[in-house]
């Protein structure tokens, strides 16, 4: 069975666990760096950036989630996530993971107010997939490495460089699980691949 | 295309709060010491519920002032205060674009009879509830994120423990009923059938459900959040204790590890004083807060 682990530091990783599950895999709340060891794929939920960024430098889990990915294990990081694996956070370098080669705005469509669902075709995973977002990130350009994997409205939100997937809205508040799925499919491939 | 304001986003954005702190604050200095420590949210207020308490008289919304300057000092969620049934102070906020409205029991209600239809707003609201009545009637109006009531402003958990444990207990109950009994209780408890029916489903309410009203220490967010509290609201207790940050910090860590008893035990260790707190049998029933509404 390939489990997948959510960084439960603070968000909705609960929802996602959920949504893991739909999708045939093994859900796992990761809260301490020892349990990295028991997953093959790991997603960084939403959440308030601030707080899980916190949350990671107090218990130290920056380095070994970063190594985590390095090894070529999957990462999957949604809303905050997104923030926390990308290379530049409103112009400035000072970064969380920065294991993805992308530019991302924070609160970038504005406040609560201003949040929204919308219809969305994600590249190779879905046409019309309901995308929910709040106070929503997007990424402002890609590095040679990443795909853009979805506009909404000229602003991408939705973007995968090999082993790492992000995406500004929230797969896991509605019951459209394919975003989900191509992520566990993801993780299906590392593992073998990384076990030959 | 694009909607906004729908329950999905409203709710949602509760959602992305849980397992976090929401701290109340009343200028930028404040905000950011909450920020720092990790808190998801802050609360504008021109005066924490003790000092609400305190100064007596009419409490109302805040200063717009005083909600700018924090919604320029971070980068996290700005709530503010609104009376109870004070139509217009929850529109001026919504103008203002803060990101939560608490329709709350801590200011001096402005309509005793009627609650604000939440639904109507682009803006998400949160109220207070003892019950499965109050909590049920808040969700039909429109609310997308509740809390417990506790007793405000007196650093005393009782209160807040009694209507956590009373919602929790009535989701149990209303479990093992069938529908026929389900609709002598929603005529008993004044709650909307449909939605009790939902619940029953489900097995919890519909929308996130946090701890307010008398939380003081991290042991106290760690037993709210055992109760079940998706989160927790903390008022005065913190910039009432000795040393906000320290304190700050440590109330999201004992919400994040709200098991880890040794970990809670260390960030306990030298906090200072807590709050000084009152003892609930003192207050006259016109000095308890969550009478006022129902």
């Amino acid at each position: 069975m390939t489990t997948i682990g959510v960084l439960g530091l603070q968000g909705a990783f609960r929802e996602h666990i959920r949504s893991v599950e739909a999708s045939g895999a093994e859900g796992m709340v990761v809260k301490k760096i020892e349990q990295l060891d028991e997953i093959d794929g790991l997603i960084i939920p939403g959440g308030e950036s601030t707080t899980i960024r916190r949350l990671i430098d107090k218990y130290n889990f920056l380095e070994p989630i970063r190594q985590f990915g390095q090894q070529g294990k999957p990462i999957f990081g949604t809303c905050a996530g997104l923030i926390l694996l990308a290379s530049e956070i409103d112009g400035s370098y000072d970064v969380h993971l920065g294991l993805m080669d992308i530019r991302v705005r924070r609160n970038a469509f504005g406040r609560q107010r201003e949040s929204f669902e919308a219809p969305l075709d994600i590249k190779g995973v879905a046409d019309q997939y309901n995308a929910v977002f709040i106070r929503a990130p997007y990424i402002e350009g890609v590095g040679d490495g990443a795909t853009v994997l979805a506009e909404y409205e000229g602003n991408i939100v939705a973007a995968k460089q090999d082993n790492f997937l992000a995406c500004s809205f929230h797969p896991e508040l509605t019951d459209d699980h394919r975003l989900t799925e191509h992520f566990v499919q993801m993780v299906e491939a590392s593992k073998k691949s990384l076990a030959s | 295309m694009a909607q906004t304001g729908t329950d999905r986003v409203k709710r949602g954005m509760a959602e992305m709060q849980k397992g976090g702190v929401i701290m109340d604050v009343v200028n930028a200095e404040q905000a950011k010491i909450a920020e720092e420590a990790g808190a998801v949210a802050v609360m504008a207020l021109e005066r924490v519920p003790s000092d609400i308490r305190a100064a007596g008289g009419v409490a109302r919304m805040a200063d717009p002032t005083i909600v700018e300057e924090v919604m320029n000092a971070v980068s996290i969620p700005v709530m503010a205060k609104a009376r109870i049934g004070h139509i217009t102070e929850a529109r001026v906020l919504e103008s203002m674009g803060v990101d939560y409205i608490d329709e709350s029991e801590v200011l001096t209600p402005a309509d005793e009879i009627y609650h604000i239809k939440k639904d109507d707003y682009t803006v998400p609201f949160v109220c207070g509830c003892r019950n499965l009545g109050e909590a049920t009637r808040r969700i039909r109006e429109g609310a997308s994120m509740l809390r417990t009531k506790g007793e405000p402003g007196t650093g005393n958990i009782v209160e807040a423990v009694s209507h956590m444990r009373q919602v929790q207990s009535q989701i149990r109950q209303l479990q093992s009923m069938s529908e026929d009994e389900v609709m002598v209780y929603a005529k008993d408890h004044g709650a909307p059938f449909d939605l009790l029916l939902e619940i029953r489903e489900e097995g919890r309410l519909p929308v996130v459900n946090f701890a307010a009203g008398g939380i003081a220490t991290p042991a106290d967010a760690s037993l709210m959040m055992q109760l079940g509290a998706d989160g927790v609201f903390v008022g005065s207790g913190i910039f009432k204790s000795d040393n906000p940050a320290k304190f700050a910090r440590a109330i999201v860590e004992a919400t994040t590890h709200y098991d880890d008893y040794k970990l809670i035990a260390e960030i306990s260790k030298g906090l200072g004083t807590a709050m000084k707190g009152i003892e609930m049998s003192t207050l006259t029933e016109d000095q308890r807060m969550q009478e006022r509404s129902q």
